[in-house]
């Protein structure tokens, strides 16, 4: 009755056993999904390395280290202490939370173009954020806090227009966010315009994102938020899985998708909206870490953590080049734009040959 | 072997979307370890009425009940253990494995971490040897046919183990060939595990042919149920599809067959049909 | 779908309206300046004056700007049902190609390399860079199999899109000049119009609405579906591409001549889609007419809030669309983007 199958898994591998073919495509996949993770979290750390050694001086790692434990070194305690440890602690957790944070919106609407600035969240933030820096021209401090409360208040708006007494509507929510965004980017169009011309490089800087002028003060919300949501939306990790196959076959293997919804959607808001508050948005990030993150470890499971690291080591790396590739510092919000858009190209070419669309 | 009985009751249903009406007070049990269809029209409200069942759509009246406990009183991941859906137009995710996406569906059986048990395996191996896919576990489901998708996600189902299955429209858009051959594994299914099965299908001759009970609507009233031998009759078909034929016997499975009448290719001696039994001259 | 009948429902009075909210900002816009005319002046003044007199130079300055308001407004109107149509996607803004973007990008390259400073100048950069970029995006969304399909269009364009905004505020950043100079030019206004420019459009509008209306039927054939389409003996490549670069030419050209103005093609066209339906023969000549109504109508307000400057038109579009925009998503069943 049973015809003895022979399962051919790789050149070397075969089963006759059902249960042994399965469970080894699985360990293989796994298998991969951890090392991708494990070359990422090398990486990341390599470059953190980095950040913290170059500069104008170059500290050798033992000094590194014996600032990082407190000790007093000349000179190194205030380049590696004070300028050059929180630059790097911002860009690892901006990175992580703009990389995390797209990674979820493009799953959950189910459209590579999702990110928080198309559907108008970051955009709340920015309008809050140039107000602060042409009209009030107030301290980082207060713009920062301004703009996280102003994120945070338009995506309760986007939300809350885009309600349906019946049913949560994607394109519904894509549309409140366009109209949302064209109103707050208006708003910093006009502010630009009578802005008076010293504040406007300034206004600018905020706009590209940039981790020029962190202060290890700014930091602790960022990397409280992570370390508080981070872990929640990795655990809500397999039922962004059962989101992805659409609401009926969801709701059908008994996930509350509306409680789920929600709560990986206010995550991924705050986080984003903390981390653009202190480095300003940061283009691309956000948009391309999902996608990079998914190819390398192969969909199927949850992506959350690589995806966060991925866009940290966009972001550290877009620093480091933005600082020592050319004459002019460019702040890294530059440099990942640059990179983002011709990846995305490539993508789209090597999609549209494979004939996807 | 014994198989799990179940008690599903719908009473004086009311459903729809928005402001619209579509499900207008009806009231059924579905028989349990059968195989049930429900047929009727386009937009008779077949699919809503399949949808509501399954507790994908939330009833404006009237309520559904899973051995007496209302469906909306028990938790999602609970009954998802004893109530299964296949959507109409599943969602392909890129680039997912057939035997991760399989897997999925062990969802409700499953703790919070997710890792595969024993018995997850076996759910698993199990539905896709049902569905005859297990060569393809490790394939991504994008390199796959039309056909062989549409087997992956029954498989999903299956693997789900649960004792009711609800069915949208399962083999709508597939080749003849396939459509048999799902419904002959469904029915496999049915008789080996005793899963109770109520789909919606669009072929009104299949229906006939693998139902044991058939639900036929009509805008939203249930307007027949009962055996397939004893519902199909050509007053039905008129009242429910607005079609004219006759009935005859499928010479393979002796369900009744309709034979549309059209105004065309009318030959001659139009055979008398008597409830079931069909006299050809 | 009963389409028995041979004009939309609702045809005539939502034409009436608009000709009369046109007649209003037509006359208002004429009206407003540094001070109200009233309406016996108004009068007085659009009969033919000499050349000499102080008030014949308002008049003609305030002629100018209304016309060409109500010009750039048709354009955009028009290309953005184009644009929509293309690429079967409401969301489709009229600068979907990226020619928004390819035009700042070559007017900042412009002001930061070659100095250049003057709205003459500025024109023909952009136009330029309008016409390079959609070119540049339609050909990328070309590849591969299927050609142009909509879906590739709009990642196309929205990669360009992000790509070349890098490069603009690469460009600016080291240049707090660049910036000074590239925010007047950033807006979109209709003040800054003239007489040369004015007739430089021209040309182009009229071009580009004859041939979108030329095109109308092939389009409403096409938005059933690509073999329906097909079937109907549409030559769907050739039309997606020509109806494309109509739109580019519309909207590079008004980007050209006023700057960036966001906003108006998208809502001119819901608007009159929400009310008379998606035939396009009658969508439009209707979005023409309604895009001339609220750029003309915006500029009014924006002079209004403004005065006695003005509050340019770019700004005050948002804010007079999006909550328009936002309440028609909210009642409208919104398909699946």
């Amino acid at each position: 009755m049973i015809m003895m199958n022979t399962f051919t898994l790789t050149k070397t591998t075969k089963t006759t056993d059902p249960i042994a073919f399965i469970r080894l495509g699985r360990i293989l996949r796994r298998r991969r999904w951890v090392l991708v993770t494990g070359i990422l979290s090398l990486l990341t750390l390599a470059l953190c390395a980095a950040m913290l050694m170059l500069g104008n001086t170059i500290y050798p790692v033992r000094d590194v280290i014996a600032v990082l434990a407190g000790e007093e070194v000349k000179g190194a305690s205030f380049a590696v202490g004070t300028i050059r440890l929180p630059r790097m602690l911002a860009g690892l957790f901006a990175g992580f939370a703009f990389g995390v944070s797209g990674y979820i919106f493009q799953t959950m609407l189910r459209n590579p173009l999702a990110n928080p600035n198309v559907i108008g969240i970051t955009s709340g933030s920015s309008a809050a954020a140039v107000f602060c820096i042409i009209v009030l021209q107030s301290s980082k401090m207060v713009t920062s806090v301004v703009s996280v409360i102003a994120g945070l208040l338009t995506s309760l708006l986007i939300y809350m227009l885009s309600r349906d007494h019946s049913s949560f509507s994607i394109g519904r929510l894509i549309l409140v966010g366009i109209g949302i965004q064209a109103m707050c980017n208006s708003v910093i169009t006009y502010l630009m315009l009578i802005g008076e011309e010293h504040s406007l490089p300034a206004a600018v800087r905020w706009l590209t994102g940039s981790l020029n002028g962190v202060r290890m003060d700014e930091l602790p919300s960022l990397i409280i938020s992570c370390l508080i949501l981070v872990p929640i939306i990795c655990l809500l990790g397999r039922q962004l899985m059962m989101l992805e196959l659409g609401e009926q076959a969801a709701r059908s293997l008994g996930v509350r998708t509306d409680a789920v919804r929600v709560m990986l959607i206010v995550s991924a808001v705050i986080i984003a909206a903390i981390a653009t508050a202190i480095t300003g948005p940061i283009a691309s990030v956000a948009f391309l870490a999902g996608p990079i993150a998914v190819r390398l470890t192969g969909a199927g499971s949850a992506n959350s953590i690589p995806a966060g690291l991925v866009g940290g080591v966009l972001v550290l790396a877009g620093d480091l080049v933005g600082q020592f590739a050319w004459t002019t510092k460019f702040p890294v919000g530059i440099i990942t734009g640059i990179i983002g858009a011709p990846y995305l190209l490539f993508l789209l070419i090597k999609l549209n040959r494979r004939g996807d669309f | 072997m014994s198989f799990r009985k179940h008690v599903f009751q719908a009473r004086d249903l009311v459903a729809g979307y928005d402001d619209r009406i579509i499900l207008d007070h009806i009231s059924l049990e579905i028989p349990s370890n059968q195989i049930s269809v429900i047929i009727g029209a386009n937009a008779c409200g077949k699919s809503t009425l399949l949808k509501t069942l399954a507790r994908i759509i939330k009833p404006k009246s009237g309520e559904i009940l899973l051995d007496g406990q209302p469906i909306h009183k028990i938790p999602s991941k609970q009954l998802a253990r004893v109530v299964g859906l296949l959507p109409q137009s599943p969602i392909v995710a890129e680039g997912i494995t057939v035997a991760d996406l399989v897997g999925r569906g062990r969802y409700p059986h499953q703790s919070m971490f997710g890792t595969w048990s024993r018995k997850d395996y076996e759910a698993v191996a199990e539905a896709m040897e049902i569905m005859r896919i297990t060569d393809l576990a490790n394939r991504p489901i994008d390199e796959l046919s039309g056909g062989q998708r549409q087997r992956v996600w029954i498989a999903m189902a299956l693997a789900q183990q649960t004792d009711i299955l609800f069915l949208d429209e399962p083999t709508t858009y597939l080749d003849i060939t396939y459509q048999i051959e799902i419904l002959d594994m469904l029915t496999d299914l049915n008789r080996r595990y005793g899963t109770t099965i109520v789909m919606v299908l669009h072929d009104i001759n299949l229906s006939a042919r693998y139902a044991d009970y058939l639900f036929a609507v009509r805008q939203g009233k249930l307007v027949a149920e009962g055996k397939p031998s004893e519902v199909i009759t050509s007053e039905l078909i008129k009242d429910v599809f607005g079609l004219d034929c006759t009935i005859i016997q499928d010479p393979i499975s002796n369900s009744p067959s309709v034979v549309p009448i059209g105004r065309h290719h009318a030959s001659g001696s139009i055979p008398a049909a008597i409830g079931g039994k069909v006299h050809v001259r | 779908m009963e389409r028995s009948r041979l004009y939309p429902k609702h045809f005539a009075l939502v034409l009436g309206v608009s000709m009369v909210l046109f007649i209003i900002c037509l006359l208002s816009s004429l009206a407003f300046g540094a001070r109200w005319l009233t309406l016996p002046e108004l009068l007085e003044g659009l009969k033919p004056q000499q050349t000499d007199s102080i008030s014949a130079n308002i008049m003609e300055k305030r002629w100018l700007r209304t016309l060409f308001g109500l010009c750039c407004g048709a354009a955009l109107g028009i290309a953005g049902v184009l644009m929509q149509s293309v690429t079967r996607n409401p969301l489709a803004d009229p600068s979907i190609l990226g020619v928004n973007t390819g035009a700042a990008l070559f007017v900042v390259c412009g002001m930061a390399f070659l100095k250049i400073s003057s709205p003459q100048e500025y024109i023909w950069f952009a136009l330029s860079g309008a016409t390079f970029t959609a070119i540049f995006v339609f050909g990328i969304g070309s590849l591969g199999r299927g050609g142009a399909t909509p879906l590739k269009l709009v990642l196309a364009g929205a990669a360009t899109t992000a790509a070349l905004s890098s490069l603009i505020t690469a460009v600016m950043i080291p240049r707090t000049f660049v910036m000074n100079q590239f925010r007047f030019w950033q807006v979109g206004s209709v003040g800054a119009g003239t007489w040369d420019s004015l007739l430089l459009l021209l040309p182009f509008l009229v071009v580009g609405a004859l041939v979108a209306i030329f095109c109308a039927p092939g389009l409403n054939a096409l938005a059933l579906g690509e073999e329906t389409a097909r079937g109907l003996g549409v030559k769907t490549g050739l039309l997606r591409f020509i109806a494309a670069m109509a739109g580019v030419a519309l909207c590079g050209s008004t980007t050209a001549v006023a700057g960036p103005i966001a906003f108006v093609g998208l809502l001119a066209t819901h608007v009159i889609r929400l009310l008379l339906g998606p035939d396009l023969r009658f969508l439009i000549p209707m979005s023409a007419l309604s895009g001339a109504v609220i750029l003309t109508g915006s500029d009014v307000i924006g002079r209004i809030i403004g005065s006695p400057g003005e509050l340019e038109v770019g700004v005050v579009t948002a804010f007079v669309g999006a909550p328009l925009l936002i309440l028609l998503a909210m009642k409208a069943k919104v398909r699946s983007i």
